[in-house]
Order: C-alpha cells, then structure tokens, then sequence
C-alpha cells in the first residue's frame, strides 16, 4: 500500500497507515527525500495518528526520514503519536531526539507557520 | 486474592466424612465388618445396622425438619447468644434479630438443599450492606459459628437418649455446618477486599489529578511517595490528559515528593520524554534539595529536564512558553 504524500504549500503531509509493511516504509521514506527538494518544500509532517502499535523498524524509519530530511535543507514534524505509542518509544530508547513533534496534524501546521513566521 | 470455597479450610464433600469419624468403636462401618469377619451367621443385626444408618440425606431431612419446627425457639435463643456475647454492637436489636431471621432461613435451606449458591450471594449482600457500618471479620465468623453450636445444642438435646443416632445426625450436620461457616465467612472476607481494592483506586486516582490552569497548560502537583505502579499511573494520566487538552506545556510539580529512587527518577524521564513525543514541553518544579542531591549522585540524565525551582516560577515559564502575558491593571491602562 503506497502511502499519498500531499503537497500544501510550502509543507509536504505524509500519513501513515495502521498496516504498512516495511517495503512501504522504505518506499515513503525515498518518496518524502526525493520530493522534499523537487517540490522546494521548506518542512515535512509525518502523520502517524493511525498507528496503535510502533515497531522498531518503523521508529528507526522515522528518525531516518527525519534526519535526511534536515541533510536535505527542510524540517520534520511527527505529528500525532498515542499516547501508549509514545511511553513505549521512549522505553525502548526511541526518543527522536532533534526532531519535532507535535499532538495532531493542526498543531504540527500551527507550529511551522509560527516558525517560518520568525524565521521570514 | 480469591478463596475456593472448597478447600480453603479442608471441608470434605458431604457425606464423605463419614467413615473418617470413628466413635469409639460404634461406627457401624466398623462393627458391620466384624460382624462380616467374625460371625458372617448373624444376618439379622447386619441389618439392623444397615436399617440404621440412613443416607446421609434423609439424616439431613429429620435436620432440616427439626430445625423448621423449632425455628422460634432457636432463632431466639441464637439472637440472645449474640447480644450476650457482645457481636453485632454497630447494629440494633431489631436489625440484628431482622438478620438473624434471614441468616436462619437461608442457614437452613443451604442445608437441605445442599447447595451454597443462594447462602453465598445472601452473604455477599448482607456484608455489603454491614461493612461501611463498622462490622468487622471476627463477628461475622463469631456470630455463624454460634448459630451452629446453637443448632448442636438442640440437636444434642433432641436425640440424648438415642446416642448412634445423634451420632450420625452430627456426622451429616457438622460437615455442612462447617461448611456454611466457610462460605459466610469467605464471602464476608472477599466483599471486604473488594471495598478495600476499590478504596486503594480511588485514593491512587484522587493522588495524581491531571489539572488544567489555563487553555493548553495543565498542571500535575505530586503529593506522597511515588512507587513504580503510582509512577506508571501517573503516566498514563498525563499523557491521556495532554492529549484530550491539547496541552502545549506541563507543570510537574514534586514539591511534595520527600524522595525518589533512581526508578522513579528514571520513569519520570521518560514521562517527560513521552510528553515531548506528543508535542508538550514538560517543566518540573519543587525539586527539594535531597532529590537534587539524589538525582545527582545516581546520575540520571537530566538534561532533557526543564526544572524551575517553584510550581509559581514554572507556571510563570509555562506562561511565557505560551505567549501569555499577565499585567496588573494599572499597568496595562
């Protein structure tokens, strides 16, 4: 199942689905760096509202993105993390440290419009 | 914790007690085996012996009948056993006497009927109803045990003059007296635990209220000591809150915490960090100096943690996190 990237302005949306399978994280993944650049994207929000249980490789695939995404000249937002999700990240040592998060995908939109707003 | 009503005090099925019981050699298990081994010519006694002994359920039949009669009489006599024994003393007269009628019926029809189901549920009511008035354990278990030993006595006094009769009355009586007791007292003790694991809820749920003191700022004041299954609670709670308020910032305030181990500290790192994943900055506030101390020497990372040193300087950050501005008055004319 290919995940839809949305393009709403300057910001790039991406949403995961409850049932993505690993290829399907690499695939967004090369997806969201290739068109971060293409579309001249300033930031990226991952929506994961949908996802009850993180494994591993979907944490570590998202720390990733997050990652290349800054080496690609833009910002990552994880946006809507459970709240069960979350405590289990963190005891598993998943903290996605650096990387911004916020509760839903308004917040994570508010936030950036705030940021480019000081930034401009 | 649950208790088998069966075996939690070793009672033995009914009837099954029987043979276990003999009486200085008047058993009539016993003699009838002499009787087979020594002189199987005497046919006749043998069945005098077996006319005798009738199963155990008709013997609970003349019981039940007896104890109907003379229901009056030995409910009575039961109820002033009770107050001259002092049981009961949060209860009146009248409402002991209401009971006692009840426990009676109930005591009775559990014996002929031979099933606990009813007598069970009766004692789970009647405890619900006499635990929050102060009754406690060893009245309960005092005042059934004195309605069996009320119910002996009449039944010594019935059959005095046929002795292998009583006998065999008391073998039937006593395993299902005993285990009426059983069952009344186990009732009692679980509806107590259950108040009491109801209580231990609602006291972990009052100790750590998720509060919010201003749009998308909530608070979380702290109070006692924190054990891992409060920590954890304690989590869910904020996390829950944070996301049904929408909060932006938390103010964790351990101003009434006196001490912390390197679990504890360690699980409120990753409260913290948990916050931060759903898009909430965490202050702590009201670190004394001792957990300071502690958090220092056990060397946990604190520098994730945004402390301010009082619940009013962290509300006050909180504030300026959020954009908010408070001016008295007279300076904002």
């Amino acid at each position: 199942m290919e995940v839809p990237i949305l393009k709403q302005g300057e910001v790039l949306i991406a949403t995961f689905q409850a049932a993505l399978s690993d290829a399907d994280l690499n695939q967004l993944r090369s997806g969201l760096v290739r068109q971060v650049v293409k579309f001249r994207s300033r930031a990226v929000i991952v929506d994961v509202t949908a996802m009850d249980v993180m494994d591993s490789f979907a944490s570590r695939t998202l720390r990733e993105i997050a990652h290349m995404i800054r080496l690609r000249g833009a910002e990552t937002v994880i946006v809507g993390i459970q709240p069960e999700v979350a405590f289990a990240m963190v005891q598993l040592g998943l903290t996605l440290e650096g990387v911004a998060t916020a509760l839903d995908l308004e917040e994570g939109l508010a936030y950036l419009t705030q940021k480019f707003k000081n930034i401009n | 914790m649950v208790f088998d009503t069966d075996h939690a005090f070793g009672s033995v099925p009914l009837g099954a007690e029987r043979p276990r019981r003999p009486y200085r050699g008047e058993n009539p298990a016993m003699a009838r085996r002499e009787n087979n081994s020594k002189d199987s010519g005497v046919r006749g006694q043998q069945g005098v012996e077996l006319a005798g002994s009738e199963a155990p359920q008709e013997l609970l039949r003349e019981l039940v009948a007896h104890l109907r009669q003379n229901r009056t009489q030995l409910r009575e006599e039961w109820v002033a056993r009770i107050s001259e024994t002092r049981l009961l003393t949060a209860m009146t007269k009248e409402e002991i006497f209401a009971e006692a009628t009840s426990v009676y019926d109930s005591y009775v029809e559990a014996l002929e009927t031979e099933t606990f189901e009813a007598l069970q549920a009766y004692a789970r009511n009647l405890s619900e109803r006499i635990i929050p008035r102060g009754v406690e354990t060893h009245e309960v278990v005092g005042i059934v045990l004195l309605l069996r030993d009320v119910l002996a006595r009449s039944l010594f006094a019935k059959y005095q003059t046929d002795f292998k009769k009583l006998n065999r009355i008391l073998d039937a009586y006593e395993p299902a007296a005993n285990r009426i007791a059983n069952t009344v007292a186990v009732g009692f003790v679980q509806e107590r635990e259950r108040v009491i694991r109801q209580q231990q809820e609602a006291i972990r749920e009052l100790s750590t209220p998720v509060l919010q003191v201003r749009e998308r700022l909530l608070i979380l004041p702290i109070i006692g000591v924190i054990d891992p299954q409060r920590a954890r609670q304690l989590t869910e709670q904020l996390l829950r809150g944070i996301r049904t308020n929408r909060a932006k910032v938390v103010v964790i305030d351990i101003t009434g915490v006196a001490a912390m181990d390197v679990t504890v500290a360690n699980h409120l790192v990753q409260t913290v960090e948990a916050s931060r994943l759903l898009g909430a900055t965490v202050i702590v506030t009201g670190l004394s100096p001792e957990i300071a101390q502690t958090l220092v020497t056990i060397g946990v990372d604190l520098g994730k943690m945004n402390t301010v040193g009082d619940l009013q300087g962290g509300i006050e950050q909180a504030e300026r996190l959020l954009g908010y501005k408070v001016v008295t008055l007279a300076e904002s004319r």
